[in-house]
C-alpha cells in the first residue's frame, strides 16, 4: 500500500540524514536527495554523488538505510543517479546560511562563473564567514576532505574553509 | 555486426581511453603521497589524484556497461594487459621531480577541461552526466597546476631551467592528445564526441596563457612526436606501473574492499 503521504513521509526521514564530513548539512541542504519514488513495491531512493571520488557517498547511503530501517521501512533501495550532474548551485539558501554559522564560506560563485573564470585566471575573492570581509587570500585550493579549500582572511586574521564551487 | 554493436565498442573504447588516463594519472600521483616537498602540497597531489580514481571508477563502470560483458570497474583496471591499455602516453610518464609533475598535470588538465567542457554536451546523457561533473574538477586542477608553472617558471633560474626542461621533455607526447583515429569519428558523426581538431587551438590558447604569464617558451615543433595510446602502444613505463597497481588483486582475486 502506498500512496503520495508515505513518500513525503518518507521524504522528511531522509531530510534528517546528515553529511558525514560537514554534518550541519542534511542531505537535503545539498541537494544530494534527488527524488523519492514507489516502483512495484519498492521504495527508490534515488541520490546524486556529490565529487567524484567523494568516499562520503558511501557513508551516505548506509545512514539513509539506517533512517528507514529504524522507522520500519524494509522494501527500499538507493539508487545513484549520475544525471543530471550535482552541483553546488543546487545548495540551498538555508545550507549556504548554515555552513557560514558552523564557519565554512559557502560556495562564492556559480559553477558557470567559476568554470569562467579558469580560462581567464582572474578568480574572485570569498567573503570571510566570519567577519565577511573580502580581504581574503587563498592559501590552498585542497583541503582536509575533497569538498573544501583553504583561505585566510587578512581582515580578522583567522584561516577559514571554503565549501569549493563545484 | 549490427550497428548497435558497433557504436557500442566504439563508445566502450572511448570510455576506455578517457577512464584508462583518468586511472593510470591517478596512480602516478598517488606515488607523491608522504612524499611532497610541503604538507600542503603532499595534501592537494593526493586530493588531485582522488579525483581522478573517481572519474576513472565512474568511465569504467560505464564502459563495462556498455561493453555488456559483465566486467566491472575493477575487472578492467585490474585485470587488462599493458597492450589492453588506452591511456594517454603522458599520463603514464614517471613523476621526475616536483616541477615535471606539475607540468604533466598542466598539459593533461588543460586537455581534460577542454575535452571534457565538450562532452559535457555529448548526445550520451551518461557521459554528458560524468563529463559535466568531472569538467568542474578539473578546473581546480587547470588552476593548480598553473599557479604552480607560473611560480617556477618565474621563480629563481634554477627553477625556471628545470621546469623549462620538463617542458621540452614532455612536449614530444602532446600530438598523442589529439591524434584521433575512426573510433572517434565515429562518435563524432553522431554528436557523442568533439571533434580533436577543433580542441586543439582551445588548449594552445590556455597553455599558451600560463607560458606566457610564466616566462615559459612552447618548444619547436619536434618531428621525434611520440603518438600510439589509441592503439595500445605504450612507452616502457606502463607495465611498471601495471605491476605495481595490479598485483594484489591478481595474487588474491577475491580480495574486497571491506
Ligand atoms: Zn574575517
Amino acid at each position: 500500500m502506498t500512496d503520495t503521504t508515505d513518500i513525503s513521509h518518507i521524504r522528511n526521514l531522509l531530510t534528517q540524514v546528515q553529511d558525514p564530513e560537514v554534518p550541519v548539512l542534511t542531505i537535503a541542504d545539498l541537494g544530494i536527495l534527488r527524488d523519492v519514488e514507489f516502483v512495484d513495491g519498492v521504495y527508490e531512493i534515488k541520490i546524486t554523488p556529490t565529487f567524484t571520488g567523494c568516499p562520503a557517498m558511501k557513508a551516505i547511503e548506509e545512514n539513509i538505510s539506517e533512517v528507514l530501517v529504524e522507522n520500519g521501512i524494509q522494501n527500499y533501495k538507493v539508487r545513484m543517479v549520475m544525471s543530471p550532474a550535482w552541483t553546488t548551485d543546487w545548495i540551498s539558501e538555508l545550507g549556504r546560511e548554515k555552513l557560514r554559522k558552523y564557519g565554512i564560506a559557502p560556495p562564492s560563485q556559480s559553477t558557470e562563473e567559476h568554470l569562467k573564470a579558469i580560462l581567464t585566471g582572474k578568480n574572485k575573492a570569498v567573503a570571510c564567514p566570519f567577519c565577511g570581509s573580502v580581504n581574503t587570500r587563498l592559501t590552498s585550493a585542497f583541503g582536509s576532505t575533497a569538498c573544501k579549500a583553504l583561505h585566510y582572511c587578512d581582515h580578522c586574521r583567522q584561516p577559514f574553509e571554503e565549501f569549493k564551487c563545484h | 555486426m549490427n550497428t548497435t554493436t558497433e557504436n557500442n565498442s566504439a563508445l566502450f573504447e572511448y570510455l576506455l581511453r578517457l577512464g584508462d588516463t583518468s586511472l593510470i594519472l591517478g596512480h602516478r600521483l598517488a606515488e607523491w603521497c608522504g612524499h611532497a616537498p610541503i604538507l600542503e602540497e603532499d595534501i592537494a597531489l593526493t586530493n588531485i589524484s582522488l579525483d581522478h580514481i573517481g572519474q576513472a571508477r565512474l568511465l569504467l563502470d560505464y564502459a563495462g556497461k556498455i561493453e555488456g560483458k559483465g566486467r566491472s570497474e575493477d575487472a578492467l583496471a585490474y585485470h587488462r594487459d599493458a597492450r589492453q591499455f588506452r591511456n594517454l602516453l603522458m599520463a603514464e610518464q614517471p613523476n621526475g621531480d616536483f616541477g615535471n609533475t606539475m607540468v604533466r598535470q598542466f598539459l593533461i588538465s588543460v586537455y581534460n577541461f577542454h575535452l571534457y567542457s565538450a562532452l559535457s554536451k555529448s548526445a550520451d546523457a551518461e557521459l554528458a552526466a560524468i563529463a559535466a561533473k568531472s569538467v568542474k574538477e578539473v578546473a581546480y586542477h587547470v588552476r593548480h597546476s598553473s599557479d604552480w608553472l607560473i611560480r617556477l617558471g618565474d621563480g629563481t633560474a634554477e627553477s625556471h631551467e628545470r621546469v623549462q626542461q620538463s617542458i621540452n621533455d614532455l612536449w614530444i607526447y602532446v600530438d598523442d592528445f589529439f591524434n584521433g583515429d575512426e573510433v572517434d569519428a565515429m562518435l563524432v558523426s553522431q554528436n557523442i564526441a568533439p571533434e580533436l581538431n577543433a580542441i586543439r587551438p582551445l588548449w594552445n590558447e590556455t597553455v599558451q596563457l600560463t607560458m606566457v604569464k610564466a616566462g615559459l617558451q612552447i618548444p619547436q615543433v619536434n618531428s621525434a612526436m611520440r603518438t600510439g595510446s589509441r592503439k595500445g602502444n605504450h612507452t616502457e613505463y606502463l607495465g611498471y606501473i601495471l605491476a605495481e597497481m595490479q598485483f594484489l588483486p591478481r595474487a588474491y582475486p577475491d580480495a574486497e574492499w571491506l
